[in-house]
């Protein structure tokens, strides 16, 4: 297996012009998700989905500046979401045909022959990223431009960003980038800088796409401590073993006493 | 823990627009709850068939042979239809994979379909050999002829074979029925006991429609729970969250669906085991839906609340109404048939809200958000 590739956006530099959105869907030819005017922000594409596999979120908020109740500010927050390409994907787990799988970089795609539209996938991912397309029928989501990889490109959206706020690499070296512009974020006075996704200790092993966000997760659209499924599924099989037992032995018990036959 | 949850005034959270956090499921209705239900029902009538065969209960096996055997078939067409490329159904069987239950489920659900159709197998070269009986000669001494003669082949020493009644009695008009009381272990053999390998191959099915009967008390038990762990097995916080109930429930509607069955098609004098499994399965799935609101809490809410808490509230009655008319019954046919329906509602209730349940936990970014930001703050607060 080549290096683990993957994706750092850092969302502090985020200008929201979704170049990284058209990128993906010119190259990956991703069909129209709709215009749906949401009347919520500048985002009419809404989430992540089959036909959206780079999503910009804008949150418009104010914020007290300084920390210390000072008077409010604007502050915009923009983001470029993404399929995370999770260590321990649960898409990955639950697919029963194997259409998806785990590249070479490390990262998880859909082999759009295989897939037969089971839809365990869709509600499987913590992160809610990949869906079905009805009209096609089968599940689709970002591939971190496998195609392009292979060829040794970067990734669509990265190479589309005009101010390097999605940056791809290997990820180990996109971590160490990340810690580094988290110190010197907060240094300039920005605690609120966190990472999100970055570290192999969290309930997915590690995003292969992880994020620098300036509020909780959950403002983004993001699960604030996602786990994936399948790390129970042990347990899971224990109970449902019992519960089959339980079924066996109610029918023999049923069965075992006396019948009270008269005719 | 269900107080201490009691005692957090309502749940704030933050949220993106009040967007969700995940896709809710997108299986179909009713394709995804009547196979959940299909499968269930097969399952149990499937076990309930092998106990019937080591306990003698021939008539009521039948029955649940035949309920099996439609139950897969039909939870399979269900499950096929569901898929957004039914052509590549196949694709499942592609590869063996233990990280996903619905891999699980389809190859426990492959062999099921065969280990009941198998099952089957004699019923049906019971049903020829009683057409062939016939068309040799159609007097009722001739078939009486027939049944006797049989008595020295095979089938005989297989004690529970039930050939031609169950099917014959299906297809055939009142009129060509035997009587009632006659013992009806294998009455086709001798007339096609003179056909060489046909009549070997014949005489050998009932042998290996039992066993597959045994072997579907394997199969049954699994088909009737995997569903739960199918369902838990996503990132749905109303489903993970209840992976110890669901099993249970699971469970116990199969046999409350299987018990139904067997008060439906099956005479009431020959019903008994049927009806006290109705009884059962309805205390088991009425107990274990209770435990898993109680226990769940604010992740449980979805359960009780909108067109989930309708679904599972007429679930609760049919099913605690069915199985106390189950356990009156007795020999009244008119109250078993009650009984039974109320059942079979009350199982297809149960999937149906359990679904709805599911979609309402996933819409609302309150259950993804509180309870993954109460584990994220966990570590902060212990020193
Ligand atoms: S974010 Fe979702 S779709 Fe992407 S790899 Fe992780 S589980 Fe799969
Ligand atoms: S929809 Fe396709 S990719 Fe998703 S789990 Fe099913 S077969 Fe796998």
């Amino acid at each position: 297996m080549a290096e683990r590739m993957g994706f750092f956006t850092d969302t502090s530099i985020c200008i929201g012009c979704k170049a990284c959105e058209v990128a993906c869907k010119e190259w990956n030819d991703v069909p129209d998700d709709g215009f749906v005017f949401r009347a919520t922000s500048y985002d009419n594409t809404g989430s992540l989905g089959a036909d959206t596999w780079r999503h910009v979120a804008f949150i418009e908020q104010r914020a007290p500046a300084g920390g210390d109740g000072g008077e409010g500010i604007d502050r915009w927050l923009m983001s470029s979401d993404v399929c995370k390409h999770c260590t321990h994907a649960a898409c990955l787990d639950v697919c029963p045909t194997g259409a998806l799988f785990r590249t070479e970089f490390g990262t998880v795609v859909v082999q759009a022959d295989i897939c037969n539209g089971c839809g365990y996938c869709v509600p499987a991912c913590p992160y809610g990223v990949i869906d079905r397309r009805e009209r096609d029928g089968r599940a689709w989501k970002c591939t971190m431009c496998y195609d392009r990889q292979l060829g040794g490109l970067e990734p669509a959206c990265a190479k589309a960003c005009p101010t390097d706020s999605i940056q791809f690499g290997p990820l180990d070296e996109l971590r160490a980038r990340a810690e580094e512009r988290v110190t010197a974020l907060h240094e300039a006075g920005r605690p609120e800088a966190r990472l999100y996704g970055e570290s192999p200790d969290d309930g997915v092993g590690g995003a292969g796409a992880f994020f620098l966000l300036l509020d909780d997760p959950e403002v983004y659209g993001l699960p604030p401590a996602p786990v994936v499924t399948t790390r129970d599924l042990p347990q899971m099989w224990r109970w449902a073993g019992g519960a089959a037992l339980t079924l066996a032995g109610a029918l023999a018990l049923c069965f075992g006493v006396p019948s009270r036959r008269r005719g | 823990m269900t107080r201490e949850q009691a005692m957090v005034p309502e749940a704030e959270f933050r949220s993106y627009y009040g967007q969700p956090v995940i896709k809710a499921p997108i299986w179909h209705e009713p394709h995804m709850p009547v196979y959940l239900y299909l499968g269930g029902l097969s399952g149990a009538a499937s076990t309930m068939a092998a106990a019937a065969l080591l306990s003698g209960h021939d008539r009521l096996g039948r029955t649940a042979r035949v309920t099996a055997v439609l139950g897969a078939v039909a939870g399979a067409g269900c499950l096929v239809a569901e898929l957004g490329r039914p052509e590549r159904f196949f694709n499942m069987l592609r590869v063996f994979k233990p990280t996903s239950p619905m891999s699980m489920g389809s190859w426990t659900l492959a062999a099921h379909s065969a280990l009941t159709s198998l099952a089957l197998a004699p019923t049906i070269t019971g049903a020829l050999g009683s057409v062939a009986a016939r068309s040799a000669s159609r007097s009722a001494a001739s078939r009486s002829a027939v049944s006797r003669r049989s008595t020295s082949g095979f089938a005989t020493r297989v004690a529970v074979t039930p050939p031609a009644f169950a099917i014959r009695a299906a297809v055939t008009p009142p009129a060509f029925r035997p009587a009632r009381g006659s013992r009806w272990s294998g009455g086709f053999h001798g007339a096609l006991s003179g056909e060489g390998a046909v009549g070997a191959l014949v005489a050998g099915l009932p042998v290996a429609g039992d066993a597959a009967v045994v072997v579907s008390a394997l199969t049954g038990p699994l088909m009737a729970t995997y569903t739960a762990v199918l369902l838990a097995d996503t990132a749905v916080p109303a489903w993970h969250a209840a992976h110890r109930e669901l099993p249970f429930l699971f469970a116990g509607s199969a046999l409350a669906s299987a018990g139904a069955a067997g008060m439906l098609g099956t005479p009431a004098a020959q019903a008994g085991p049927a009806r006290a499994t109705a009884v059962l399965g309805a205390a088991v799935e009425t107990v274990a839906g209770a435990v898993l609101e109680r226990r769940l809490g604010l992740v449980g809410e979805p359960y009780g609340e909108g067109r989930a808490g309708r679904l599972l509230r007429a679930a609760r009655a049919l099913t605690v109404g069915g199985g106390l008319l189950a356990a009156v019954a007795g020999r009244s046919r008119p109250l078993a048939a009650m009984s039974g329906l109320a059942l079979t509602a009350g199982a297809l209730c149960t999937r149906f809200g359990v679904l709805a349940a599911g979609r309402a936990s996933a819409a609302d970014p309150k259950y993804t958000v509180v309870p993954q930001r109460r584990l994220a703050e966990e570590p902060e607060e212990t020193p």
